[in-house]
C-alpha cells in the first residue's frame, strides 16, 4: 500500500519559516496571501496489506519519529 | 579596491567580512542594505556568511530573490568580481550565479572546526596568491555545506578547472561531491565557498591562511 | 467582571500555584475577590520564578557590589566596567523544564531569552556559555534529550551568530528526570550607554516591539482546571518556539533604535511576559502602567485578556519612548520589519490597569504587585558533614590504565561532539574556544584587550557538603579564569535545588549561598546578577544541588596570555598551590567513583586565602610572560590536567613518581585538592631565572616545584607505562560519538 503522511506544526504554535516565507511571496508581489504555514509530507510504500494494521503502524511511526508531538499534528492518508 | 558587503536580514558574519575587508584593504566597504535600490559602485561584491531569512525554506532561498540580487546579477556580467562565502555561497547558487546547490550536512549536524583547503585553481583573480595545490588551514561553520551537483555539471565544472577549493586531508567535514569547497562560473568572477577566509586573517585568530584571497583581489583591482 | 471568565474558586486558586494564605493576602491588598486575569496576573508575578520568595532572604546576603560593579542583581543583567569607558553585561538564567519537555525549543529559547536580557541593556553580545546536565548515560531518555538541547543550543546562537566559547556538560542519574540547562551571554556596552528598565515620566507611551503574541506557553495553570469546555485541545499550552532570525533583527532594531536618543526605558518579555515586563517598569520608576491589549500585536485569533498578559511568545520587547522620538522608532522597526505598537502609557496612580474590549479588567497596585510578594523564611536543616578521609580498601588499577579509563568516561571525556555544533568563531574575536579552561574573546576595537569567561560547579561536592561546595564553585570559576591570565572580575549565579519546601533541600540552598558569599567575599568576585531553579525534583527525587557560578574575567593585553597546551619542548612543569605531598583528597573523587564505586567522604577543603595568594602569583606569572602553559587541577586532579595539556599541545611529558605505593600514587595523581595550577615554564629548569621565580613562590609560602619535563609523543607518569598520545586521544575523543551513535 502507498501511504502520505503529512506533518504540520499544531494550530497555534509559532512558525517563524512560515512567516518568513510568507513575507517572501508578499515581496515577490503575490497580493493577497493570507497566511502560509510549512509542514512536512512523507511518501511511504508499505508491503502490509491490511488497511487497519497499516494505518496502525503509520500511526505509530508518526508518534515514535515523523512528528514531534509536543508541537506538531500528522494525518495519514492511505491509498490502493 | 572598492568594496561591497551586502546585508540580508539574519546576516550575521557581515561583520566579521566588513572588520576583514577594512583589515586588509585600509578603509571600509560600502555596506549595501538589501532593500537599496541602487547598488553602489564597487570592483568586489562580497555576500557574507549568515542565516539570511532563518535560512528558512531553504538556505539563501529567500535572500536570493531580492531585488538587489537582481542588481548583483547585472553586476556578475559586466564581470566585477563577486564573492559569496557560506551563506553567501547558498545564495549565490539560489540565484543560479554558479552551479550546484547546498545540502544539509552528511551528518545533519551543525560544523564549526578548522579544515584543511587544497587551492585546486591558483589561476584566478581570488586565488592568485597561492601556490596551486598549497594546502591552507580554514574555519568552516555551517548546517548545510553538503555540495551537490548532477554527473554532467560535475564532470563540466572539474573539466573547465572551476573547483577552486577542495577539502584535504580527509577533512571534507559535510560530505561535499569531490570534496568541493569552493566553486567559481565559467567566466571565473564569481567564487562561492563554504569555509570562512574572513576568520583567519591575522596572528590573533591563529593563523592567517584567508588572507592572500582578500590580498589577491585587492591586486587585481589595482592592476 | 467580564462575563467568560470562570468563577474563582478554590480549585482555580489551587492550580494557579497560589496557597490559601498568599489568596487570603490577595483579598487583603486589593479588598475584594480578584478577576481571573488578575489571579493570572498574580500567579505570575508571585510564582517563585518571578518573586524568589523561598531565596531572597539568602540572595540578599550575597556580595553585590565592587569598585568595578555599575550594576548589580535586579536588573535584566549585571553590569561591570572594564576601562576605557566600556563595560560588559552579563547573567545566566536557567531553563531546565521547558528543556526537558522539548530539548530543541527549550533549549533554543533559553538562549534567546537570555541574549535578550543582554541587548535589552544595550549591549551586543559577544560570547555565550552553556552548563549542561543530562541524566545518567544509560537512561533511555539520554541521548534524546542530548541531542536536542544540543541542537538548540546551536541552532539558536548560530543563527544570532553569537561565539559560544564555553561551557559543561555532565551526566548524572540524579539528573534523569530534571535535566537542566543554564544559559549564559555576555555583551559589550558603552558604560555610559546603559539602558535600564525604570520607567520615568507621566503619560508617556508604552511601546510594544518585536514578534507577535501567540498562546505560547500559556497557563500551566488553567489547564489544570478542566472548566474550558470543549476547545480544551486548542487551549492546550503551546510550547514556546524559538525564532532566531526574528531575534537577529530586534538585536539589530533596538541598538539602532538606543541610538536614537527615543528609548527611556526597556525591559524585555520574558516568562510571564507582558505582565512583568510591565510591572516591573511601572514599579521601578514608582509609575502606574495602563495597558490596551486590543492594540496588542497577535498571531492568533480570539485571545483572552487573561492569554495575552500572560503569554511567553519570544523576541517580544516593552519600551517607555520619548513621545517626539515615538516615529522617528517607529520607522527603524519597520525596516527590520518587527512589530512596533503603543499599547499603553505610564500614570501616576501606581495602578497597574489593563484594558480588553474596551472594559478593565485588571486594576492592581503596582508597587505591590512586585514588592508585597510573599516571602518565605522557610525552615532549613544543616546537612551533616560528611567524614573528612576516605579509606580505598581492595586493589588500585595502577596509574596508566586508571588514566586511560577516566579520561574516555563520561565525566572527563572530550565534548568536542558537543562544541563542534556550536559556531565558536563568529565575530572573529574568540581567541580561545572549547576545551580550554576559559573561554577568550577580545575586545572588539581594542588593541590589547580581551574577556575570559568560564562556568563551573561541582554537583557532587555540593551534595556532600553545600557550604564547601558553593565556595568550591566559585573558587574554581576564579581559578579558571586566573589560569588564561585574567583577573576575575564578578561572576553570576544560577541556583538549581529541589523543593525548597523540604528541609534537606532548604538546608542545601542556604548553605550553599554562604558558600559562595564567603568565597566570592574572600576573592573579591561580586555576584552581579543571577536565577534561581528551585522545584527540581521527579517522584520525590531531587537534583544534585548545582549552584552554577559562570564569571568574567579582564585580560589586559592578551599577547601575555596563558593556555592550557603545552607550547614547547623540554620546559619544566610545575604544580603551583599543592601542599608538599601534592595530592591527597581522594572523599568525593572521579578516581574514587569510578574504580572503588565510593560516593562518599568530604569534599576537598577550599581554603580562600590560600587560593588567592596562589592565583594572584600564577596570574603575574602568566602576565609577566612566563609561562608557556597553564591549567587547573580540578575533576579527575593532576593526571587528567596534564593528559588535557598534552592532549591540547600535542606534545608528551615525562613526570617524577611522586610516591611509592598504588595507593599513595593515586592521591597524588587523582586527588582533588583544590588550589593548584599546572604551568610550564619558559625559564629552563635550574636556569637563575627558574630558581628566582621558585624563591618568589616560597617566599609567598607557596609550595611550587618542577614536577616533570615537556616533550616527546608519549605521557609518562612515573613509573607508570608511557601512554602515548594517540592511544591518549582515541580513549578521549572516543566515548561521546559512539555514545552518540546509538541515538
Amino acid at each position: 500500500m502507498k501511504a502520505q503522511i503529512k506533518v504540520t506544526l499544531k494550530k497555534g504554535v509559532l512558525d517563524p519559516q512560515g512567516q518568513a516565507i510568507e513575507g517572501a511571496l508578499k515581496s515577490l508581489g503575490f497580493e493577497g496571501v493570507d497566511s502560509v504555514r510549512q509542514g512536512k509530507v512523507f511518501d511511504i510504500e508499505l508491503g502490509e496489506t491490511d488497511p487497519m494494521q497499516a494505518r496502525n503502524m503509520l500511526n505509530q511511526m508518526c508518534q515514535k519519529l515523523l512528528a514531534n508531538t509536543v508541537i506538531e499534528d500528522y494525518t495519514v492518508a492511505l491509498s490502493e | 579596491m572598492q568594496c561591497a558587503v551586502i546585508a540580508f536580514p539574519g546576516s550575521n558574519r557581515d561583520r566579521d567580512m566588513i572588520a576583514a575587508v577594512t583589515k586588509i584593504a585600509g578603509k571600509p566597504p560600502h555596506v549595501v542594505w538589501h532593500k537599496d535600490s541602487e547598488l553602489p559602485q564597487a570592483d568586489v561584491i562580497i555576500l557574507p556568511g549568515g542565516f539570511s531569512y532563518g535560512d528558512y525554506l531553504r538556505s539563501g532561498a529567500i535572500a536570493a530573490r531580492s531585488p538587489m540580487m537582481k542588481e548583483v546579477a547585472r553586476a556578475a556580467e559586466r564581470g566585477v568580481s563577486i564573492l559569496g562565502v557560506c551563506n553567501g555561497f547558498q545564495i549565490l547558487t539560489e540565484a543560479g550565479l554558479l552551479p550546484g546547490t547546498l545540502m544539509r550536512n552528511a551528518s545533519l549536524k551543525f560544523v564549526c572546526r578548522t579544515i584543511e583547503l587544497e587551492v585546486v585553481n591558483a589561476a584566478t583573480r581570488f586565488t592568485g596568491l597561492y601556490r596551486p595545490g598549497q594546502i591552507i588551514r580554514n574555519p568552516v561553520a555551517h548546517h548545510d555545506g553538503n555540495y551537490f551537483v548532477d554527473d554532467d555539471t560535475l564532470a563540466r565544472i572539474e573539466g573547465n578547472e572551476q573547483v577552486a577549493f577542495r577539502y584535504a586531508n580527509g577533512t571534507n567535514p559535510n560530505g561535499s561531491r569531490h570534496d568541493i569547497a569552493g566553486v567559481l562560473n565559467a567566466r571565473k568572477n564569481v567564487l562561492g565557498m563554504m569555509p570562512h577566509p574572513e576568520d583567519l586573517i591575522e596572528p590573533a585568530h591563529g593563523g592567517t591562511d584567508g588572507r592572500p584571497l582578500f590580498e589577491a583581489l585587492l591586486e587585481t583591482v589595482a592592476a | 467582571m467580564i462575563p467568560n471568565e470562570p468563577p474563582i474558586t478554590a480549585d482555580l486558586v489551587d492550580a494557579h500555584g497560589i496557597k490559601p494564605d498568599e489568596y487570603q493576602k490577595i483579598l487583603d491588598l486589593i479588598g475584594r475577590e480578584p478577576s481571573f486575569t488578575e489571579l493570572g496576573i498574580f500567579s505570575a508575578m508571585w510564582n517563585e520564578h518571578c518573586s524568589y520568595k523561598s531565596s531572597k532572604r539568602w540572595l540578599k546576603t550575597l556580595p553585590t557590589t565592587g569598585p568595578r560593579v555599575i550594576q548589580g542583581p535586579g536588573e535584566n543583567a549585571g553590569v561591570v566596567d572594564i576601562g576605557d569607558g566600556q563595560a560588559v553585561v552579563f547573567k545566566m538564567e536557567s531553563h531546565n523544564h521547558p528543556s526537558y519537555i522539548e530539548p530543541y525549543q527549550g533549549a533554543a529559547t533559553g538562549v534567546g531569552g537570555i541574549l535578550r536580557d543582554i541587548f535589552t541593556m544595550g549591549a551586543r553580545p559577544i560570547a555565550a556559555m552553556n552548563a549542561l546536565r543530562f541524566g545518567a548515560p544509560e537512561h533511555e531518555k539520554t541521548r534524546h534529550l542530548v541531542s536536542g538541547v544540543v541542537a538548540g543550543v546551536g541552532g539558536y546562537g548560530n543563527s544570532f551568530g553569537v561565539p559560544t566559547v564555553g561551557g559543561e556538560v555532565e551526566f548524572d542519574a540524579r539528573y534523569n528526570g530534571n535535566i537542566l540547562v543554564n544559559a549564559f551571554a555576555a555583551g559589550l556596552a558603552d558604560a555610559d550607554k546603559i539602558f535600564y528598565s525604570e520607567a520615568k515620566g507621566v503619560g508617556l507611551p508604552v511601546v510594544y516591539l518585536g514578534a507577535k503574541t501567540g498562546r505560547d506557553g500559556v497557563g500551566g495553570a488553567t489547564m489544570a482546571s478542566a472548566e474550558f469546555g470543549d476547545d480544551i485541545d486548542q487551549k492546550r499550552p503551546t510550547v514556546q518556539v524559538g525564532d532566531p532570525f526574528t531575534e537577529k533583527r530586534l538585536l539589530d532594531a533596538c541598538l539602532e533604535l538606543m541610538q536614537t536618543g527615543a528609548v527611556i526605558a526597556i525591559q524585555d518579555m520574558g516568562a510571564a511576559g507582558l505582565t512583568c515586563s510591565a510591572v516591573e517598569m511601572g514599579a521601578k520608576g514608582n509609575l502606574g502602567i495602563e495597558l490596551d491589549l486590543d492594540c496588542v500585536p497577535v498571531r492568533e485569533e480570539n485571545m483572552t485578556a487573561y492569554e495575552m498578559m500572560l503569554s511567553e511568545s519570544q523576541e517580544r520587547m516593552l519600551m517607555v519612548l520619548h513621545p517626539e522620538k515615538e516615529s522617528e522608532a517607529r520607522a527603524v522597526f519597520e525596516k527590520w520589519e518587527l512589530d512596533f505598537a503603543t499599547v499603553g502609557k505610564t500614570t501616576d496612580d501606581l495602578k497597574f490597569r489593563v484594558i480588553w474590549h474596551g472594559t478593565e479588567v485588571a486594576n492592581l497596585p503596582i508597587k505591590e504587585l512586585g514588592d508585597e510578594a510573599p516571602e518565605y523564611d522557610r525552615p532549613w536543616k544543616v546537612p551533616a558533614r560528611p567524614v573528612d578521609e576516605i579509606e580505598l580498601v581492595g586493589e588500585h588499577p595502577g596509574i596508566a590504565d586508571a588514566l586511560l579509563q577516566m579520561i574516555g568516561s563520561p565525566a572527563l571525556s572530550s565534548r568536542r561532539w558537543v562544541y563542534e555544533q556550536y559556531d565558536t568563531l563568529i565575530q572573529g574575536n574568540s581567541l580561545q574556544t572549547p576545551g580550554g579552561d576559559a573561554g577568550v574573546v577580545r575586545v572588539d576595537g581594542h588593541p590589547t584587550k580581551a574577556l575570559a569567561f568560564s562556568s563551573d560547579v561541582t554537583p557532587r561536592y555540593c551534595e556532600a557538603d553545600p557550604f564547601e561546595g558553593g565556595k568550591q564553585a566559585v573558587a574554581e570559576c576564579w581559578r579558571n579564569l586566573t589560569a588564561t591570565g585574567a583577573e576575575p572580575l564578578a561572576a553570576t549565579d544560577n541556583l538549581n535545588f529541589g523543593n525548597p519546601e523540604k528541609r534537606q533541600i532548604m538546608g542545601q540552598l542556604v548553605m550553599a549561598i554562604k558558600g559562595i558569599g564567603e568565597a566570592c567575599e574572600a576573592l573579591d568576585f561580586p555576584i552581579v546578577s543571577g536565577n534561581v531553579s528551585l522545584y527540581n525534583e521527579t517522584n520525590g527525587v531531587g537534583i544534585l544541588p548545582t549552584p552554577t557560578i559562570a564569571g568574567v574575567g579582564l585580560i589586559p593585553d592578551h599577547a601575555q596570555m596563558a593556555r592550557i597546551g603545552f607550547a614547547a619542548e623540554d620546559q619544566p612543569i610545575l604544580l603551583a598551590g599543592a601542599l608538599p605531598n601534592w595530592g591527597s583528597h581522594l572523599g568525593q573523587s572521579l578516581y574514587a567513583r569510578k574504580f572503588f564505586d565510593r560516593a562518599d567522604g568530604a569534599p576537598p577543603p577550599v581554603d580562600l586565602e590560600f587560593e588567592r595568594t596562589v592565583g594572584d602569583f600564577v596570574r603575574t606569572l602568566i602576565r609577566e610572560g612566563h609561562v608557556g602553559a597553564c591549567h587547573d587541577c580540578s575533576d579527575g586532579g593532576l593526571a587528567i590536567a596534564l593528559a588535557e595539556m598534552a592532549l591540547a599541545g600535542n606534545m608528551g611529558a615525562t613526570i617524577h613518581d611522586l610516591d611509592s605505593t598504588d595507593a599513595s600514587r593515586a592521591a597524588r595523581f587523582f586527588g582533588e585538592d583544590q588550589a593548584r595550577y599546572v604551568l610550564t615554564l619558559n625559564a629552563p629548569a635550574g636556569s637563575p631565572a627558574f630558581e628566582v621565580i621558585l624563591k618568589r613562590a616560597f617566599d609567598l609560602g607557596i609550595h611550587m616545584s618542577q614536577i616533570g619535563t615537556t616533550g616527546g609523543q608519549s605521557l609518562k607518569l612515573g613509573e607508570a607505562r608511557a601512554i602515548s598520545l594517540g592511544e591518549l586521544r582515541t580513549a578521549h575523543e572516543g566515548w561521546f560519538p559512539t555514545f552518540m551513535a546509538a541515538e
